[in-house]
This record gives C-alpha cells, structure tokens and sequence, in this order.
C-alpha cells in the first residue's frame, strides 16, 4: 500500500502501540489487560507498520525472525513456573511476590513474568504466522 | 535409599550414555556395555545373604504422592530370584553379543535398546507400587517391540512386532485397570499393604473384575492360550534378544505378576482354577505344536510357551509344594532355555541355518558347544544330575499331592514333560550327532565367547543339579510367605524310590524314545497349516484388519480435508443437539418487560450486526465478505463493552482486527467469485446454519432462565486478592488459578506457528513430494 499519510503514521504509531501494549501488559493484574491483549497490540502494531511501508522494511526493524521471539517467551513462562521449586521448594506454579510495591507497578512477582512469557509468546506467533503467509501468496 | 533408586534408573541413564558414544566409538568397545549388567549383577547379589535371613528391603522416594505414585520398590525374596535372573542372564546375553553381532552397523542401538529392557525389567520386579509396576511394565512391552522389529527393513519383522506389542500392550491396559481398581477398593496403591484388605480379593462384588485385568495381563505377557501367539513371531528379533527377552526374562513377568498376587488371591477358588485349566491348555498346546516345528527357534518359542504354561499351571494347584515347584522352575527353565538359545545362536552364526532338517554332525567343529547343548537339552529333559531333574521331581511331587484330580493333573504334567525331553534333545542334541550333511560346506570355528557364554548357563544348571541346597537356601527358602501357613519341600537329588522316581524315569523313556522315533520334517511342517484358519492368530489378524478397513471408513468419512465439510459436520451435530434439546425440554422464557427496556445504543448495534451479516451473506466479493464479518466482530465487541466484559472486548477486538488482516492476506491475490456453489448447497447450507443460529439463541435464552451457580465466580472474586495479590480476576485465573492451562495453551500456539512456518516455507522439489 503506498499511502504516504499511512507510512508517516505507521513511523509514529509504532513505538507508541507498543509502549501501549507493554502498558496493558503490566496494568493486567489490577486492571483490564495481560500478557495476550499486549502480546496481540505488539503484533497488530508491528502488521500496520508492515502494511505501510512493506514487510522487508519491518523485518529489518525486528532484526530477528519474529520466531524466535517463542522459544523466548515459553523459557520465561517455563521458568517462572519452576522459580518456586527451585527458590522456595514450593510447588509448580506457586505465586512468589514482592514484599514492597514497586511505585506504579504494584507488587512484582512470579505471575508477572509468566505474563510476559505470554506476551511473547503471543507476538511471535502471531507474527510468523502473518509474516509466512504474506510471503507465501 | 536414593542409591536404590539410582541402581533401578541407572540402566536409564546408561542408555543415554551409549547413545551419547555414537555407533562409531560404540564399535570399539563392545564390551564396555556389559559393564553395566554385571555390576548390576554383583549389586543385587550382595542382598542375597541378608534376604536369605528374611530380611526385606524397602526403599521409598514420594513421586506424585497425591495420587498415591510412589518411588516405591520393595527387594524381598521373589523379587530378588527375578533381578539375579535379570543381570545374571543378562551379562551373559551382553557379552555374547559383542561376538554375535559383531560389526554389526547398529550394534550401539541394540545395546541402548536392551538396557532400557534391563532397567525397566529390574523396575517391574522390585516396585511395590501398582502403578509404577505398570509403567515399567509399559517400558518392557516397548523395548520388546523395538528389539523384535530390531531388522526393521524387514516387513516380517515390523509385523511381528506390532502384533507382539498390540498383544502385550492389550494386557499393560488391563494392568493399569486391574492397579486403579484395586488401589480404589483398597485405599491403597502400595502391593504390600493391599494384603491387608484380603476380602477385597477374595469375595467381593469386584473381585471378578480385578480377576479378568490380571489375568488379561498375566496371560498376554506370559504367552498363555489363547494369546501366545506373539510369541514364535517374536522369534524374528536376533537371537541374543529371544533368549533373554522371550524365554528367560519378560514372558516371565506376567508369571512373577501371579506369584506376587497369590498371597492376595489366597483364599480365591477361582483364581486358582482358572490359573489351572489356562495352564494346562497352554502347556499341552505348546508341547504339542513342538513336533511340527523345523526352525529351531520356533521349536524353542513352542517349548518356551510350553514352560510358561508348566508355571501357570503350577502356580494353579496351589499348595506350598506346587509354588516352590513353580519357583523352582523358573530357574530352571530361565538356565537350560537361556543356554539352548545361545546354542541355536552360535549354529545358526556358524553353520548359516537354523533348520533342524539339515543339521547334522556338527560335534567335530564345536565341540565343547555340543557339550553345553548336551547339558541344556539334559536339563530341559530332567536327566539327572541337572538341575531339570529336581524341578521335573517336584512338579510330580506338586500335582500327585495337590488339587481335585491328581491322577489327571499327573498325566498331563508326564505328557507334557515327555514332549519337552524332546524338544529339548532335538535342539541340544540332534544338530551335533549323525553324519554332517554334505550342504552345510566348511564351518569355521566359533569365537571364544560363542561358545563358552552358554557353557557357563549349562554349568550352572548342573552345579544347581549336583548341589540342590544353593538353590533352596538362595530361592525357595523365605518363598513360603507365599501362602500362608505351609512349609516348603526340601529340594534333593534323591529322596529314594517312589512314585515320583517311576514317573521321572517314564517321561525321560517316553522323550527318549520319540526323539528316535518321530523325525521332523517340513512335510508334516505344513500339514499343520490347514488348522491355522481357526488358530487365534488368524482370528486376532482378522480382527485387526476389520478394525482397519473401519477406521479407513471413519476417516474418509469424517477427515476428508475440506474445511466445508468439518464446519457442516460440526455444526448439524450440535444443531440436533440443541434442536433435541429445545424440543424434549423446552422452558423458555422472554419477559416483554426487558425487551422493551433496550436502550438505543444497543438497538444500534443490532442494526449494525443485521446489516453486516445481511450484507456478507449477499456481497459478491470475497473481500468484502470479510470486511462484513470484521464489521460484525466489531459489533460483538460493542456488546462486550456495555456488559462489563473489557478484558474480551480488547481481546477480541485484536484478534478480529488480526482475522481480518490474515484473511485479506490469503485472499487478497485470489481472483473474485468465479463460480458460486450451487442453488442447493446453499439453501441447504442457509437452512443448517439458520437453524443452528436459532436453537443456540434458544439454548442461551434457556441458559439465562436458570439461576446460575455462584461458588466458583464467587470463590475466585474473593480469593483473586488474597491468595494472588491481583484485582483483575480474569487475568489472575489465567496467569494463577489456571496457569497450568495457560502454559499449556501457549505451547499450542508455538507448535501452530511452526506449523504453519513448516508448512508454507517446505519448499520441496518435484521428486519429494
């Protein structure tokens, strides 16, 4: 699509959708959001962007395939899941927290990082699936 | 305690090893992996002295303890007999192979296979939980198929072994059935403590059920009639493999299943019965079929069978003496066959053939082979001084004293045995004697190991023989437990004259005499073939090809690949469902008094959902299609923002906007409409879809009607804070309460991204397609 206004716009809206999406992301324990609403505006983001200015241009703005971002997001989630066995000897998945909040973000703890292995998770799938297809017709 | 546990996974963890090695390294050091058996070996044999006093040796590790699976493993007397077996004739068959298979290009993976075997085979007789039992149980069975199919560019041998697996996968399900629901009536998982709730096993409305599973697993992994047959196919495995997987070690699980479960099915006729007639049936068959075998080893697997057949039967009298007897037997059995197999091994290396018809003289080459065939083929006949002559006297002294028929139980442990003499002396004897027929050319001599390996199986059944006592302190001594309240027969050599030495004396006679009398031959080979109609093999076979031509049907049927066709099946299915439903049961009501209470928001955007599904019904653009149905997403979305649901709202409007964008994608280059479908398939489909609309409407009208159950919404609301330290209650079930689920789901979509990754970027070239 050659739209000048599009491609302007898309430069913009780039880095504020995905500071929005980590901002959904984080909010997501207290407020409406998480880790797979975040995870889909980064993507939709990333699609617009690839939309106005064509898909070599992102990709070369993501520098990896977003593939990688899976196996990067599953680690996090995984070991989050397995940091109580191994700090506290709890079972899987046991929530650990943060004694103080963190100003604006709340507590932090083991959920948040399970989010954000989501949130990754969720990017990289739904690009390489897009980015596939789009090079495949 | 951990290093009880380290022991039983180290097989595990040595195949691991061996498979790091490669095949290259592998090739040069053979022997390395007889390492492990043997250690093993001396391991367990340093429990023998502490066991021989009664002691029992209990190691427990917590597994998943709220499900009752337990690290359990319990080394007592029984258990002890069968792990001596397990790397005593496992070092051997380790050791033989380097010579057997030399060279050959996948000896490392043979190896790793037969050390998960070993591991899983030490893990099966020494867990006293019900459910590991089965797990390693499951390992045998599968390390069994693999080494069966082990010539895996051999059609013969891959259907060999899926028939051996199905057949023995068929009882590691009843297993499992008969463990739940035995752990389920009992409260316990552990085999130990399941002793204490006798009138489970004895009289209760399920015991019938838990007699058919552990029977249904005894027979199948024993080879009883009518499931045996897996076990002369079996036969394609290497011959290290039959000797130590199918005749001395895992057919006999299913025996150590029954004798680890007769103390608890003590006071149960039925158990005992039932165990008799199989046994006997099996026994007789088995024996039988031996002389109209020509290959060796389809005489040994007959006879093999034969012998399981003896220790069913054994166990099915069921006295102190027929137990013992069984015991005994297994010994026995597992020393002479193991030998007898090595011995058909090294001919078969050597001479290039293992059909009994054109062997012949071979005593000049291999001399001191012949001599532990000779022994073997004693000890399989009970010829005195072997060991087989002590566990011949005792299953005469066994069925003349136990059971409701002595003189019929009698006669048929004599016809039996009379034909085992002769398998065995056809096996251990008849390749060595007479005049080297002139086809088998010049035979080289064996390598050392070929032909000393069975020695030291042979020599150990005479030693055992001349010295009855290291059995009896070794075995049979604390085996009484068993069953309660009996003592055990003294083993010896001689006990005197009586009827048992007249009995002995007519089977060696009888055996002696038919093997002079009755000569195999291929012609009476295939004579036999006529009854294989009705044999359970062809009827099993049957079976599974029917079971096949239906699941092809189903599937041509329901999995044809057209997406039309999955949304139609899909869709007129829970149409009749809910269509049933609404007219069976209908309770709907629609109070005016809401309807009339819309605002005009929401008035709106039901306009908006008619317009666009109107219009994506009747555009005739593919594109435009799926702008309507975005437009229609959008909508829904709406409704979701009005009724309190913000977290579906985001989410469901980023994934349509994401739909839309990927239909645009695979669309977008496509040509428009060429041909719509016809006139009928689309009143057909408008009818399906709109009926399917309407009933779900109905079935959520009804759905509101009910007053809903609170608990669960209520539970999370309340404890969302306090025990996750979140307000957002959707968000803390997904990444909390339900993480697991989430974890699990997030997977799926990896594997779906590199599916579809896989599947568009596989460029093939023509001649892979």
């Amino acid at each position: 699509m050659k739209s000048l206004i599009l491609k302007t716009v898309s430069k913009t809206l780039l880095p504020l959708l995905i500071l929005f999406s980590v901002f959904v992301l984080l909010r997501g324990h207290y407020l409406p959001g998480g880790g797979f609403v975040g995870g889909l505006i980064a993507a939709v983001a990333f699609i617009l962007h690839a939309f106005a200015n064509g898909l070599p241009e992102t990709k070369k703005l993501l520098r990896i395939h977003p593939g990688f971002l899976i196996p990067i997001g599953l680690t996090i989630a995984i070991l989050s899941a397995l940091a109580p066995i191994i700090l506290t000897g709890d079972p899987l998945m046991t929530g650990l927290w943060q004694e103080q909040d963190v100003p604006v973000l709340g507590k932090i703890g083991s959920a948040l990082f399970f989010d954000m292995g989501v949130y990754f998770v969720v990017v990289g799938v739904c690009l390489t699936i897009i980015f596939t297809i789009s090079e495949s017709v | 305690m951990t290093v009880f546990l380290f022991v039983i996974l180290a097989s595990f963890l040595f195949s691991l090893l061996l498979f790091g090695m490669g095949q290259k390294v592998f090739k040069r050091m053979t022997w390395f992996a007889s390492l492990l058996p043997i250690s093993l070996f001396l391991y367990f044999s340093s429990f023998a002295k502490p066991i021989m006093n009664g002691e029992v040796f209990n190691f427990f590790t917590a597994w998943v303890p709220s499900m009752s699976i337990n690290l359990d493993f319990r080394l007592d007397n029984l258990a002890l007999l069968f792990t001596l077996l397990i790397t005593g004739v496992g070092s051997i068959v380790f050791l033989y192979t380097t010579q057997y298979m030399k060279g050959h290009p996948k000896l490392m993976r043979f190896y790793v296979f037969l050390s998960i075997f070993m591991g899983a085979m030490l893990g099966l007789v020494t867990s006293n939980n019900i459910i590991t039992l089965f797990i390693f149980w499951e390992l045998t069975s599968i390390s069994s198929f693999f080494l069966i199919g082990f010539n895996n560019t051999e059609s013969s041998s891959r259907k060999s072994a899926i028939i051996a697996l199905s057949i023995t996968g068929l009882g590691g399900l009843a297993l499992l059935a008969f463990g739940v629901l035995a752990g389920q009536l009992t409260g316990t998982y552990s085999i130990a403590e399941m002793l204490q709730s006798p009138e489970i096993f004895a009289n209760h409305e399920y015991t019938v059920y838990l007699l058919i599973f552990i029977f249904l697993a005894a027979f199948t992994k024993s080879a009883q009639f009518p499931f045996h047959f897996w076990l002369p196919g079996a036969m394609k495995a290497p011959t290290p493999v039959s000797t130590y997987l199918h005749s001395a070690t895992m057919v006999k699980a299913g025996i150590y299943l029954l004798l680890r479960f007769t103390p608890h099915f003590q006071n149960n006729s039925y158990f005992f019965t039932t165990l008799l007639i199989v046994g006997a049936i099996t026994m007789l068959y088995a024996a039988f079929q031996t002389l109209f075998k020509t290959d060796l080893k389809g005489i040994l697997a007959y006879s093999t069978i034969g012998a399981l057949g003896i220790m069913v039967f054994l166990i099915g009298i069921g006295t102190s003496a027929s137990i013992t007897a069984a015991i005994v037997f297994i010994v026995v059995h597992a020393l002479y066959k193991a030998s007898l197999f090595l011995v058909t091994g090294t001919i078969d290396h050597q001479a290039g053939t293992r059909d009994i018809t054109k062997l012949g003289g071979l005593r000049k080459v291999l001399m001191p082979l012949s001599i532990a065939g000779l022994i073997a083929a004693f000890s399989s006949g009970g010829f005195p001084p072997t060991v087989g002559f002590i566990g011949k006297d005792l299953i005469y002294e066994a069925t003349l004293n136990g059971g409701l028929n002595p003189t019929v139980l009698t006669t048929m442990a004599v016809l039996t045995n009379i034909l085992m003499v002769f398998a065995g002396l056809l096996v251990g004897v008849k390749p060595f004697t007479g005049k080297q027929p002139v086809e088998l050319g010049r035979i080289k001599k064996p390598h050392f190991l070929l032909w000393f390996m069975p020695m030291i199986l042979a020599a150990l059944s005479l030693l055992f023989g001349l010295f009855p006592a290291m059995v009896e302190s070794l075995f049979t001594h604390n085996i009484t437990p068993l069953l309660t309240g009996e003592a055990s027969p003294h083993l010896a050599i001689w006990h005197g004259f009586n009827l048992i030495i007249l009995l002995s004396a007519i089977t060696i006679a009888g055996g002696i005499a038919l093997y002079f009398l009755w000569k195999p031959s291929h012609k009476k080979e295939s004579s036999m073939i006529k009854f294989n109609v009705w044999s359970p093999k062809s009827l099993a076979l049957k079976f599974a090809d029917l079971f096949q031509r239906l699941s092809y049907f189903l599937t041509r049927t329901f999995q044809n690949g057209y997406l039309r066709r999955y949304v139609l099946i899909i869709l007129v299915l829970l149409t009749l469902v809910f269509g049933v439903h609404v007219f069976v049961n209908p309770r709907i009501f629609l109070s005016v008094k809401e309807i009339k209470e819309l605002n005009w928001n929401e008035i709106v955007i039901l306009a908006m959902m008619l317009v666009s599904v109107i219009f994506t019904v009747f555009t005739k653009s593919r594109l435009s299609a799926i702008a309507g149905m975005g437009v229609l997403g959008y909508t829904m979305c709406l409704i979701f923002v009005f009724y309190g649901a913000p977290d579906l709202a985001m989410t469901q409007f980023s994934i349509d906007t994401l739909t839309v964008i990927l239909f645009v994608l695979v669309l977008y280059r496509l040509p428009k409409y060429l041909k719509l479908s016809n006139r009928t398939n689309r009143v057909r489909d408008g009818i399906i879809a709109t009926s399917f609309g309407t009933f779900l409407a109905f079935t959520i009208i009804e759905i509101m009607n009910e007053t809903p159950i609170k608990s669960t919404t209520e539970y999370y609301a309340e404890n969302a804070y306090i025990l996750a330290k979140g307000k957002n209650v959707v968000n803390v079930i997904l990444v909390d309460f339900r993480g697991f689920d989430t974890m699990i789901e997030i997977s799926v979509l990896a594997i779906s991204a590199i599916g579809v990754f896989a599947l568009l970027k596989l460029h093939l070239k023509k001649h892979e397609k």
